[in-house]
């Protein structure tokens, strides 16, 4: 992946966003990837957990709002468990979350769900999925 | 002893199992539990933005409905409930201005909320307030050589502030087991988790998840998994029809509440456990064991 970093990115507003709706410090981080050696759903993503707080310290706002992975991490808070720097990097998932869903843009069409599936599934893993996922 | 009880959605439809068995064995161990009146859902998933306050105020009017039973216990068995409400309860009282504002939210109420309700997760009950020594007297029917595996998932120990153990290496569920008389199986996946909500549009993904926690309980010997949330439970058991099409070699496991468990060992009646909202049927190892 073929990625421009530039002052103007690391200074947009979009960086201090995703901290004040997180509560993170995002500088903190240091890379060292223990959150996403540990994340159970890290085969799935195509951004590392670790690769997420990156991004979003250098502003790379489009890579972050298009990315499969905050929308499969499933906020196990294992990661946050484990960070030697205190990031909480479950609240930043939800932040870019929140950011595109308060845009009223949503990533699971309920509609599409079929009956059969909406029948049988319990009512935590419905209600969970829509928190999440829908405006 | 008398408890405010929180039951949850899902303890009235898909994990009816879970509630029946509860209130049958805790019949026997003599706590009374007191359903709120008028409980809402506590919304299943705590907020994690810092400008989210509106999200906090279904868990909290929970609580207030404990105090308007004059008590200020309550227990619930969901782990996606009991970690909502703690951590709600443990937001308010961190933070008075949140507690204020939510309050104001709520200004139809005829109480306030001041942060005073303390909210239980039933296995602590059972280790604090019951005791584990004064449950192992009353125990009937020890589990004896069955092999459970507790898989504790994310909830009931994450984040560290809340958990009822250690969120890394729990031990309360292991030790619930030898209380019953079973033999408690430890496994690395025991706080890995089964996926959670993403079995509604990803089930792909809880599938595999399933192969590795249930093949890892396997290979350390366990014959049934016990759990505590009715999401791992849907995931761990009823996912198990598609895993098994994935992987030839997958071989099925019953997964348990904790509550029929006990129920079990209690002795309490067959009707109770509602094994027939299961899709893996305990009943084979059960009856091998002589325990049904
Ligand atoms: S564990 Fe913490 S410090 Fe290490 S990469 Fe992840 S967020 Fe950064
Ligand atoms: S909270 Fe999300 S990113 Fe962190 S370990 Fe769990 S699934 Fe991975």
């Amino acid at each position: 992946m073929r990625i421009e970093l530039n002052g103007e990115k690391i200074r947009n507003n979009f960086v201090a966003k995703i901290s004040e709706i997180s509560g993170q410090n995002l500088l903190a981080c240091y890379q060292c990837g223990k959150c996403s050696a540990g994340c159970p759903l890290v085969s799935e993503m195509d951004i590392l957990p670790n690769q997420v707080i990156r991004f979003a310290q250098l502003g790379l706002i489009e890579e972050l709002l298009s990315c499969k992975s905050i929308w499969i991490c499933a906020s196990c808070l294992t990661c946050n468990t484990r960070c030697p720097r205190g990031v909480n990097i479950a609240e930043v998932m939800e932040a870019i979350r929140l950011i595109l869903l308060r845009k009223n843009i949503d990533n699971l069409k309920i509609i599409e769900l079929n009956e059969k599936r909406r029948v049988e599934l319990p009512q935590i893993a419905l209600v969970s999925s829509f928190r999440k996922k829908t405006a | 002893m008398k408890i405010s009880y929180y039951p949850g959605c899902t303890l009235k439809v898909n994990a009816k199992n879970f509630e029946d068995s509860t209130i049958a064995s805790l019949k026997e161990l003599d706590v009374e539990l007191e359903e709120l009146p008028r409980w809402n859902c506590c919304g299943t998933v705590y907020s994690l933005s810092t400008d989210d306050l509106i999200h906090h105020v279904a868990p909290i009017r929970n609580l207030l409905r404990v105090k308007e039973q004059n008590n200020n216990k309550v227990v619930t068995l969901c782990a996606m409930c009991f970690n909502t409400l703690k951590r709600a309860n443990l937001k308010v009282r961190e933070e008075p201005d949140s507690l204020e504002k939510i309050n104001n939210l709520m200004y139809l109420e005829k109480l306030k909320y001041e942060g005073d309700v303390e909210v239980l997760h039933l296995i602590e009950v059972l280790r604090n307030e019951v005791g584990f020594s004064t449950l192992r007297q009353k125990i009937t029917r020890p589990l004896r050589n069955l092999k459970v595996a507790s898989y504790y998932g994310c909830l009931l120990v994450r984040p560290r502030e809340i958990g009822i153990d250690d969120p890394e290496n729990p031990t309360i569920m292991e030790e619930l087991v030898k209380n019953l008389g079973g033999d408690p199986i430890d496994f690395p996946y025991k706080t890995e988790c089964c996926g959670a909500y993403q079995t509604v549009d990803h089930p792909e993904i809880v599938i595999s998840r399933t192969y590795s926690i249930i093949s890892s309980a396997q290979v350390n010997g366990a014959e049934v998994i016990m759990v505590s949330c009715p999401l791992c439970a849907f995931n761990l058991d009823h996912r198990q029809k598609e895993t098994k099409q994935k992987y030839l070699e997958f071989r099925p496991m019953p997964i348990l509440y904790f509550t029929q468990l006990l129920a079990i060992a209690l002795n309490c009646p067959e009707n109770v456990l509602k094994f027939d909202l299961h899709y893996v049927d305990p009943k084979p190892i059960l009856k091998e064991k002589g325990l049904i």
